[in-house]
């Protein structure tokens, strides 16, 4: 199983190498719908990419509402 | 025609193969505009029969092969007019759109639909008529209708029952979550997957060794093996049309329609 903090890195690097974003300007309690400039369409390929690289599934409703880095690693970690 | 261009979707023939091509920013939202494409693509199938064996669906747009119904379009239409023209327009767009994708089911060509992205809704519904799912491997799934206090109204119920095992449709349809495509070629529905940006060359691929069969042969299969639950299908139109007069589906249009919120998808 993935500790906590390594999931929640896992996550901000994928963010940033997908996005093209600089790693170091994610951080993990910010809006990421803003830090990373993403719409809805953009969200969802996000929700994908996280499904396929931790290999789970990630309900739309359990994302509901997230929009930071730390809250989705917690979200991911009840599923690993 | 073996070509076409047109705002919303293009074809071409060759090869043995019609490719249609959609094309409708952002997302191929079908609304009139799709549709009137649409149904000159269908006028058409006929004519390809003894030209061609296969036929390809696909998108050129980057967020996907198809968001669905143009909601926008719809939600504005109905409140133009009064409650019962309303919900005769939207009977007569959907018998419409069902005679075109029901055209397309019953096609002797063997069909492969090529996704990627959101193939949400009607967009998902156009990609179930096909003989073959070929998916890029970030296609996302999904009947979000019941979030808008609809169903699906293009003939998604049916045919996923038709291919589906019945708590894999309840699934989609009763949560309105989205399912990528391992997922559901784990559920049997989707019939390959591909990495990112190759659903189209292998849909091409697929095609040609779909040639090297025996015509007549491979329509018998497909007639065979493929009934188009029409019952079902007209049934489907009733219902949608019955719900569409609640009051629920207008609230849940209208927050869709103007929701600046980042996941308008999500009620």
């Amino acid at each position: 199983m993935t500790a906590p903090d390594e999931t929640l890195e896992q996550i901000l690097n994928l963010a940033a190498n997908h996005f093209k974003v600089p790693r170091e300007k994610l951080t993990p309690d910010e809006d990421f719908f803003k830090t990373l400039g993403i719409d809805s369409l953009q969200a969802l390929d996000l929700l994908t990419r996280l499904e396929h690289h931790f290999r789970v599934e990630l309900p739309d409703y359990e994302l509901q509402g997230v929009s930071d880095f730390r809250t989705l690693a917690n979200r991911i970690q009840t599923r690993l | 025609m073996e070509s076409f261009r047109g705002q919303a979707l293009s074809w071409t023939l060759k090869n043995g193969v019609v490719e249609l091509a959609l094309h409708r920013e952002p997302c191929n939202e079908i609304g009139s505009l799709t549709l009137d494409e649409l149904e000159q693509f269908v006028a058409n199938l006929d004519s390809f029969n003894n030209q061609a064996h296969a036929l390809i669906i696909y998108s050129e747009m980057k967020p996907g092969f198809c968001a669905g119904a143009d909601l926008r379009e719809l939600f504005y239409r109905s409140q133009e007019s009064a409650p019962r023209e309303a919900v005769a327009g939207v009977r007569a767009y959907l018998e419409r759109i069902h005679r075109v994708l029901n055209t397309i089911d019953a096609s002797p060509l063997t069909t492969i639909a090529a996704t990627h992205g959101v193939t949400f809704g009607g967009g998902f519904e156009l990609a179930l008529v096909c003989d073959l799912i070929i998916a890029d491997k970030m296609t996302r799934f999904c009947f979000p209708e019941l979030r808008l206090g609809l169903i699906p109204g293009f003939g998604g119920i049916p045919r996923l029952k038709r291919d589906l095992g019945n708590a894999v449709v309840r699934d989609l349809l009763l949560t309105g979550r989205s399912f990528n495509a391992t997922k559901l070629q784990q559920a049997g529905l989707v019939s390959q997957i591909v990495g990112e940006g190759e659903s189209l060359r292998v849909a091409r691929a697929t095609a040609a060794q779909l040639g090297k069969f025996d015509r007549r042969t491979a329509v018998a299969a497909k007639k065979f093996i493929k009934p188009i639950p029409y019952e079902e299908l007209q049934r489907e139109i009733d219902i949608f049309c019955d719900l569409f007069v609640q009051p629920a589906v207008e609230v849940g249009l209208r927050r869709f329609v103007e929701s600046e919120d980042a996941q308008p998808y999500l009620p």
